[in-house]
């Protein structure tokens, strides 16, 4: 009895656990293979790990850290990482911002005006997400609806570039990612009760003061699944910098596809892209500590 | 803790302050009406209470008794009317300003904070220098006997444990006024009987002006020095909790504090300390030892609680209170049985009686012809 009820559970967790296998780990085992082969001209475009000479009968295993040696010596790749972190950094800085207000009156309001509101949020995933950074193109270029806008009430008196600029990536990347941080943000929000707020009034704070002492703390855990969400994938961004941002932009995805399919360089890319990983383990542990706290 | 209350306080006290003529109020309820939107929560209430004074406001859900004590804190505007806490008008003064401090239902204790966290939490917004607030933290929780579980976070303390835990939290700011909703309600009974001793204890203590919202009524009976009885947005009576049993002063407080017998009836004869009347239910005459200053041939009903009604398998010839009928149910409760008698109208009246006598043999029992008989003292009219 107690082997089958076991069994049962082991293939509860297997189905998970096979598909993180067969889609996560066993693609990331291949481009950390790849990242330690040399370039070369060939299809594949990079050297055998195992190669078997039948006249000699050697079977040659050839590993090579140079790719990730190279990382770290040039200071053009340390440069787009730290870039790539600092620019996902502000992003969601501004998106928790703006986020936290909107996730705040969405918990605060009528049950059924919040399906309506959340309703909202989620609805530009109906659009495709490239469709609308195309969209973001039209509206920011020289002669697009911003310019005409401030050339029109007068605030400026010739057009200016925002499209090809930092701001603009800023603007794609806090557009794009709001709603990841408006949702965990809602949910830890409703979930409070508000007789806390009314007992810290009661007990002399003001307003400002129950915000910062019972709202603010209460709302770590959303605050902090929120900020991942929208900053992990923010790091390694590369449609919005490639099409929003200038030719100055540097972020490590746009480093990664020019690797990739300009140079050819597939080892180096997957060396970029072992790295990246490794960097955003960083976040997730923390998280997974202060989450293990909040229970 | 003593199994009996420390109730004498009250009574070595000449005359209670609520009894006095010029006594100043601590607490003026004036014509407070609360509406949200359009329906009518708290309907032009007016109350006074007074320093010292362990007040309980009772009623059923939906009484506005909460509402009336979510004005008293702040949390609601009222309508119309005003509060005045020590003479000082409330009206305007948000809860953070007021000289009240709050024990809710929930206990809102905040949740990321340790059980000291959270009673200094008051005294923070304060300024107090840190020592002092240590100090004074110390202090409430060894009073609730706490003092062990400093460190804990709520969700690590029993219900009981909480409950006390936010009963320092509202005492540590030291209030004039200490308002409690439910304190009880979601403890178990035994400890719901302890707690309310202690809370007693605490009161008696500090000296602080307590008002207790509960729907409990053997709760208000044990706690209270008056007792203020709300019905759809009305006070419907104040009186001592003994007053409010004994005399109720309407149908509604008759019938919502303890068990009654209702009887039905005409004004036939009324003097100024004695009122007869006529009454279909018993087939029979009522005497009532006090005047109602009412028209003659009014209707009215005549309360009798179910303890104060004899019952007995010997006939009994008097003209007056008394009736006959058959038994037709019985509880056993141990320390006493309780008798439902079908009177011949067909009416059903409770009767309860202490088992004095361990002897199970002679006890009436289904069926029983029994003869019923009370004082002209133990009835109340009630007009409304």
């Amino acid at each position: 009895m107690l082997s089958k009820l076991r069994l049962g559970r082991m293939a509860v967790i297997l189905v998970p656990m096979l598909w993180l296998a067969a889609f996560f780990f066993i693609p990331f085992l291949v481009v950390f293979k790849i990242s330690l082969a040399e370039a070369m001209i060939a299809v594949p475009p990079y050297s055998p790990l195992l190669q078997w000479d039948s006249s000699n009968a050697y079977l040659t295993f050839k590993v090579t850290f140079g790719n990730y040696l190279y990382l770290f010596e040039s200071r053009f790749y340390l440069d787009a990482y730290l870039s790539s972190l600092k620019i996902a950094a502000i992003s969601t800085f501004f998106a928790l911002l703006i986020g936290f207000p909107i996730a705040y009156l969405i918990a605060r309001s009528r049950p059924t005006m919040r399906t309506i509101l959340l309703a909202l949020v989620i609805l530009p995933f109906w659009t495709s997400f490239l469709l609308r950074v195309y969209a973001w193109m039209a509206l920011l270029k020289k002669n697009g609806l911003v310019n005409d806008f401030l050339l029109a009430t007068g605030i400026i008196d010739q057009p200016i570039q925002i499209l090809q600029t930092d701001f603009a990536v800023y603007l794609g990347i806090v557009y794009t990612y709001l709603p990841f941080m408006i949702l965990p943000l809602y949910t830890t929000l409703e979930k409070m009760d508000l007789n806390l707020l009314d007992a810290a009034q009661d007990l002399g704070a003001k307003p400002y003061q129950s915000f910062f002492l019972v709202t603010l703390p209460l709302a770590k855990p959303g605050i902090i699944a929120g900020c991942l969400l929208v900053f992990i994938p923010a790091v390694g961004e590369y449609v919005i910098p490639a099409l929003l941002g200038g030719s100055d932009t540097l972020m490590i995805g746009r480093v990664l596809w020019d690797e990739f399919f300009l140079n050819r360089d597939w080892p180096l890319a997957s060396a970029v892209a072992v790295v990246m990983l490794i960097v955003l383990v960083g976040p997730i542990m923390f998280m997974r500590n202060s989450n293990k706290e909040a229970e | 803790m003593s199994a009996f209350p420390n109730t004498s306080t009250v009574q070595t006290q000449s005359v209670p302050t609520w009894r006095q003529k010029d006594a100043k109020p601590f607490v003026q309820i004036e014509q407070i009406t609360k509406q949200f939107g359009q329906f009518t929560a708290v309907n032009s209430v007016s109350l006074d209470i007074y320093r010292n004074e362990l007040f309980c406001l009772l009623g059923g859900s939906g009484s506005g008794k909460s509402t009336l004590l979510r004005m008293l804190a702040g949390f609601e505007e009222p309508t119309s009317g005003r509060i005045l806490i020590d003479g000082v008008d409330m009206t305007g003064i948000p809860p953070w300003e007021r000289p009240v401090n709050m024990m809710f239902q929930s206990y809102a204790l905040f949740p990321h904070l340790s059980v000291e966290a959270n009673v200094a939490f008051g005294l923070k917004r304060e300024g107090l220098k840190s020592a002092e607030v240590n100090k004074r933290v110390a202090e409430i929780l060894g009073m609730v006997q706490l003092g062990h579980l400093a460190k804990r976070k709520p969700h690590m303390l029993s219900g009981g444990q909480r409950q006390r835990v936010a009963l320092a939290r509202s005492l540590v700011k030291r209030p004039k006024l200490l308002l409690l909703d439910e304190p009880l309600g979601a403890l178990d009974k035994k400890l719901r009987e302890e707690t309310q001793f202690e809370l007693m204890r605490l009161q008696d203590e500090l000296g602080i002006t307590f008002i207790v919202v509960t729907h409990d009524q053997e709760e208000a009976m044990t706690l209270a020095t008056r007792i203020g009885v709300m019905n759809n947005g009305d006070i419907v009576q104040t009186a001592e909790p003994h007053e409010v049993y004994e005399y109720p002063q309407n149908r509604f407080v008759a019938e919502f504090i303890g068990n009654v017998n209702l009887f039905d009836g005409t004004v036939m004869d009324e003097e100024r300390d004695s009122t007869t009347i006529r009454s279909s239910d018993i087939d029979g005459l009522l005497k009532v030892d006090h005047g109602i200053s009412g028209a003659p041939n009014q209707n009215v009903s005549v309360a009798i609680r179910p303890e104060k009604i004899r019952i007995s398998r010997e006939p009994i010839d008097l003209a007056v209170n008394a009736t006959t009928g058959v038994i037709s149910d019985v509880a056993y409760m141990g320390s006493q049985s309780i008798f439902k008698v079908r009177l011949n109208s067909g009416k059903e009246i409770r009767i309860t009686q202490p088992n004095v006598s361990r002897e199970m043999g002679n006890r009436l029992t289904w069926e029983d012809r029994v003869f019923l008989s009370w004082g002209a003292d133990s009835c109340v009219v009630l007009v409304a």
